[in-house]
């Protein structure tokens, strides 16, 4: 069913903002997103009516915000198809879930000769926690990208063998929107007997993900890419690889019982939660979860894709526009980057503002990948549920004064 | 914010930079980025008796950080490092003539910084 985009709008207090007397057009949900009433209200109410630290007393409050805590993690594991809730911990988001990886599985699993395998389009969030693990003498190696920025699969398959012990892979890329096949990836990892490890910080927000489908054993993803506030995500694992592994932050919440010179540690996943935890986060997620449930995650995708083909006939109008990657709608899945004639994509960005345009500029924390593809930098224009055609318009319009001032 | 950043002289040094290339014989070279947009500069200098005898910029970056540094550059060619030394944001920004956004005024900030990096690092070599 097509979005009601306007009813979608009216949830988002920030789209009533003017910014230069423009209506604001964001366009950057790939980077954040945008968050409904619903959420912000959620969090309100939370600090009205039911604050406390969770898990450590017994009064009705504490009570109380100990069920809604875990609450949002039993929501969140129905969102991804988990096993139980035990398999979910919250972390404050991708980045840090991918540092507990490196840090607890890796650091206490791999050997020297041992590899891992990712690829070219990684955030890096994905290739700087994995980099420690090279003072151990492991080997990273990257799969490389065919011209359509679609993964080298026939690659992949080489370079995946008994040595390689973790692949970790995004789902979706931030840059290209390539949406990688994870399924197919997992099997060939687990095949060689290696740790399969899915970063979806670009896919959990905007298509139904299903971690048994997938056969990830772990995956990573943020809220604040999902209508949820930031310093709120998930680290998914398989109980069983997540039991064996040693905590990564250590202090209260995480332990069973303290002597002065050890402790035991809590049961999953409060193994991997130490300190008080991001309760309005917990909230702000789980209510983000019943907004996207009740839109509908299949027909955000499809809303998505859409405007990803007016786009491109859009852009083929512009001059001296040049994508970064094929123009094929059905690869791009809501992501477009690109650049004009030589202007750099900051001054592109800038200038756009101008008509409360937001887009992202630089090298959007994928500088192996802006090497790879011969670029400083690029502008990235990415969808969500409440972007209109109207607002690629407007990017239109500005894209055109970007070459006015310019001269080009 | 305002376009009016992007004036007539702000282009002009963007697109047909005076100051860009490389020394080979410098005294002393520094080297800066911005992570935020990728701006990236790299200055080499040549001294003739504690003065600024030749200099030239590297740069890939948007049109603030690149016309800043080349405007910068010929500002203090053929000066002596006190006159880097005293050279303020304030008064370099004022040379400019636009009005920069807390964002952008790192971008037309970074030819300085990395300026005042190379007067520091070849003042240390003297004295050692």
């Amino acid at each position: 069913m097509p979005l009601n985009i306007e009813k979608i709008r009216e949830d988002f207090p920030i789209f009533k903002r003017k910014i230069n007397n423009h209506q604001l057009a964001f366009l950057d949900s790939a980077s954040t997103s945008q968050k409904p009433k619903q959420v912000i209200e959620a969090i309100k109410d939370y600090y009205e009516q039911h604050n406390a630290n969770p898990h450590r007393s017994i009064y009705t409050l504490c009570d109380e915000a100990t069920q809604i805590y875990e609450k949002a993690r039993r929501k969140v594991a129905k969102f991804i198809n988990a096993g139980n809730e035990k398999e979910i911990v919250f972390v404050r988001n991708t980045n840090e879930a991918m540092n507990i990886l490196a840090y607890s599985y890796a650091m206490n699993n791999l050997e020297e000769g041992d590899e891992i395998v990712l690829t070219i389009m990684e955030h890096h969030a994905n290739i700087v926690p994995w980099q420690m693990l090279q003072k151990k003498g492991v080997k990273l190696k990257f799969v490389d990208i065919n011209p359509d920025g679609t993964l080298n699969l026939n690659q992949l398959n080489e370079m995946i063998t008994k040595n390689t012990k973790i692949v970790s892979v995004t789902h979706k890329s931030n840059v290209l929107g390539t949406v990688n096949p994870v399924k197919e990836i997992g099997k060939i990892a687990h095949d060689n007997g290696a740790v399969f490890i899915v970063d979806g910080a670009q896919s959990v927000p905007n298509m139904p993900v299903d971690v048994k489908d997938i056969n990830c054993d772990f995956l990573a993803f943020s809220g604040h890419k999902m209508l949820s506030p930031m310093n709120i995500g998930v680290l998914y694992g398989k109980s069983d690889l997540l039991e064996k592994m040693e905590p990564f932050m250590r202090g209260s919440d995480m332990i069973k019982e303290v002597q002065l010179t050890e402790a035991v540690w809590n049961d999953l996943p409060w193994k991997f939660e130490a300190g008080t935890p991001n309760v309005e986060g917990a909230i702000g997620l789980s209510e983000a979860i019943d907004y996207l449930n009740k839109v509908g995650l299949e027909d955000i995708q499809k809303h998505e894709e859409k405007l990803t083909e007016y786009v491109l006939v859009k852009f083929n109008e512009v001059k001296g526009l040049r994508l970064t990657c094929d123009g094929n709608a059905k690869l791009r899945n809501g992501i477009i980057s690109f650049n004009i004639a030589s202007v750099h994509s900051h001054d592109v960005a800038y200038i756009l503002d101008d008509f409360a345009v937001a887009i992202r500029s630089g090298h959007m924390c994928c500088q192996p990948l802006m090497r790879r593809l011969g670029v400083q930098s690029v502008a990235r224009a990415s969808f969500y549920l409440y972007n209109t055609k109207e607002e690629i318009d407007t990017l239109v319009e500005g894209l055109e004064k970007v070459k006015t001032v310019f001269k080009i | 914010m305002s376009l009016e950043i992007y004036q007539e002289m702000i282009l002009e040094h963007y697109n047909n930079p005076n100051n860009c290339g490389y020394i080979e014989n410098y005294d002393v070279a520094a080297k800066d980025s911005n992570p935020i947009c990728g701006d990236e500069i790299e200055i080499r200098i040549k001294f003739d008796k504690g003065v600024i005898n030749d200099i030239k910029f590297q740069g890939q970056g948007c049109a603030i950080s690149q016309s800043s540094v080349d405007i910068l550059i010929d500002l203090v060619r053929n000066n002596n490092v006190e006159f880097v030394k005293d050279l303020t944001t304030e008064n370099f920004i004022k040379i400019l003539g636009i009005e920069l956004s807390p964002l952008r005024l790192k971008c037309a900030l970074l030819g300085l910084k990395t300026l005042k990096t190379a007067v520091y690092v070849y003042l240390d070599t003297l004295k050692s």
